[in-house]
């Protein structure tokens, strides 16, 4: 069996950075976001990254920390809100934001991983996001064209996988993990459980590990939470 | 007197019809969740990933792996399924979402909505909302009839960037309700909140619309 499990976060990275290279990232929010090797990133020291991510975490979490080291020369993502520390650089002129509607964002994602170049949506049609694309008439609708994307490093967070690679996501922390790891020339997924071979039912395996190319144990699991709401359990 | 926010909402919750799968935006539209007649049984989505999404959690129930698209913790049903964002905004995109409810900055008489950018504040990004409008079979709109300054938010144009183009269906605010039967046709004054004349609406609002009776 080709070895697909890494001791660490900067064993997995190691060989696989470079300055000015794209990584894409799972995660809505702080939600499912690949925390470990967020962090092995920023040990890393690697710089003028273009990162592919719906959204750019929070100050002093998530990809916030990349932008705080500012390691990330342009984002590519649906939302920035919540991080003071991006708004600073975006307007000093020090970093590039590429709006993407999340729905395109993730099928570009998809898309690129499927090896489909571009693709027509309705989405953004007669919008600021149009400018500049090309655009064209089916069946008396107009849709704008969007390209898929094709990074050189995905990394991505699964709640368990195999040795081989197979990847199941837990609840809404799949998101955009799927289309994160298909977008990857190399794709490295961090796991809160690895199990054993056969221990996955080949019915439930949400990422096959031919997307996968190199695997470590999570060793961050603090999983934030950005708006905690609850209602009594009283009312309930 | 106007509608409060959750008069509004409820207003808005009478357009559900049962079986509706409806994406509710974040802020007032959420109240509408709490306004949903016993007889109708909708799915809310997320497009976040969650088909069937629950109540808040009690402080017991908080679990991080379930957020909604506000990033707020929820909970699951026993309906729920979780899909990828990919999935998720092909429900969206495909048109398999009845209805989605959102708040607006600007609404225009042709159906034009602005809700996703202030030129010369710091942008946000527009996130799920120019893929709701773009998919989702039918919009209503909640928002204030005015802006915070006074002027009037359903305009003959949009001066802010759009979300999207001929996309609006419904607008309620706290001074009435517009509708119009598809998109091809104007808006029309359907509904007034208790002891708002039409005058008063006119003055309060810039675009063109009929009125019902006529």
């Amino acid at each position: 069996m080709v070895q697909k499990v890494y001791d660490s976060a900067g064993a997995a990275l190691d060989g696989m950075v470079r300055d000015g290279m794209t990584i894409a990232a799972g995660g809505f929010g702080l939600c499912g976001i690949p925390e470990t090797l967020i962090d092995a990133l920023v040990r890393s020291g690697v710089r003028d990254l273009t990162i592919v991510s719906n959204n750019a975490g929070v100050d002093d979490f998530g990809l916030g920390r990349l932008l705080r080291t500012r390691q990330v020369r342009k984002m590519i993502s649906s939302y920035v809100g919540e991080n003071r520390e991006f708004e600073r650089q975006y307007l000093a002129g020090d970093l590039e934001i590429e709006f993407s509607p999340q729905g395109t964002l993730a099928e570009r994602m998809r898309a690129g991983g499927a090896g489909i170049p571009a693709f027509f949506t309705r989405t953004g049609v007669g919008t600021q996001i149009a400018i500049g694309k090309p655009t064209a008439d089916f069946d008396g609708e107009l849709y704008v064209m969007e390209r898929g994307i094709v990074a050189d490093l995905a990394i991505v967070k699964a709640w368990k996988a195999d040795p081989y690679g197979n990847l199941v996501y837990r609840k809404s922390a799949r998101n955009f993990n799927p289309m994160a790891a298909t977008c990857g020339r190399v794709t490295i997924a961090e796991v809160e459980q690895l199990v054993d071979p056969g221990a996955i039912d080949p019915d439930h395996v949400h990422t096959p590990g031919v997307f996968v190319q190199r695997l470590i144990r999570a060793t961050c699991n603090e999983k934030r939470i950005e708006q905690r709401t609850t209602r009594s359990a009283h009312a309930a | 007197m106007s509608w409060t926010r959750d008069q509004m909402a409820a207003r808005a919750a009478q357009e559900l019809r049962d079986g509706y799968y409806v994406n509710l935006g974040i802020g007032i539209p959420t109240l509408v969740a709490n306004h949903v007649a016993p007889d109708i049984d909708i799915t809310l989505q997320s497009e976040n990933g969650i088909l069937g999404l629950g109540a808040f959690p009690t402080e017991a129930e908080v679990d991080p792996d379930i957020i909604n698209a506000g990033k707020q913790t929820v909970t699951e049903l026993d309906r729920t399924s979780y899909v990828s964002s990919a999935d998720s905004f092909g429900m969206i995109r495909g048109g398999h979402i009845q209805l989605s409810v959102l708040g607006a900055m600007e609404v225009a008489e042709n159906g034009d909505l602005a809700n996703w950018m202030v030129p010369g504040k710091m942008v946000k990004g527009p996130g799920g909302a120019m893929d709701l409008v773009a998919g989702v079979r039918r919009i209503i709109v909640l928002m204030d009839h005015l802006d915070k300054a006074g002027s009037p938010k359903f305009r003959r144009a949009c001066t802010l960037p759009l979300t999207g183009t001929n996309v609006v269906d419904m607008v309620i605010t706290n001074l009435a309700v517009f509708e119009r039967p598809d998109r091809a046709s104007p808006f029309r004054l359907i509904e007034r909140a208790p002891g708002v004349t039409l005058d008063q609406v006119r003055d309060a609002t810039e675009a063109r619309f009929e009125v019902s009776p006529a």
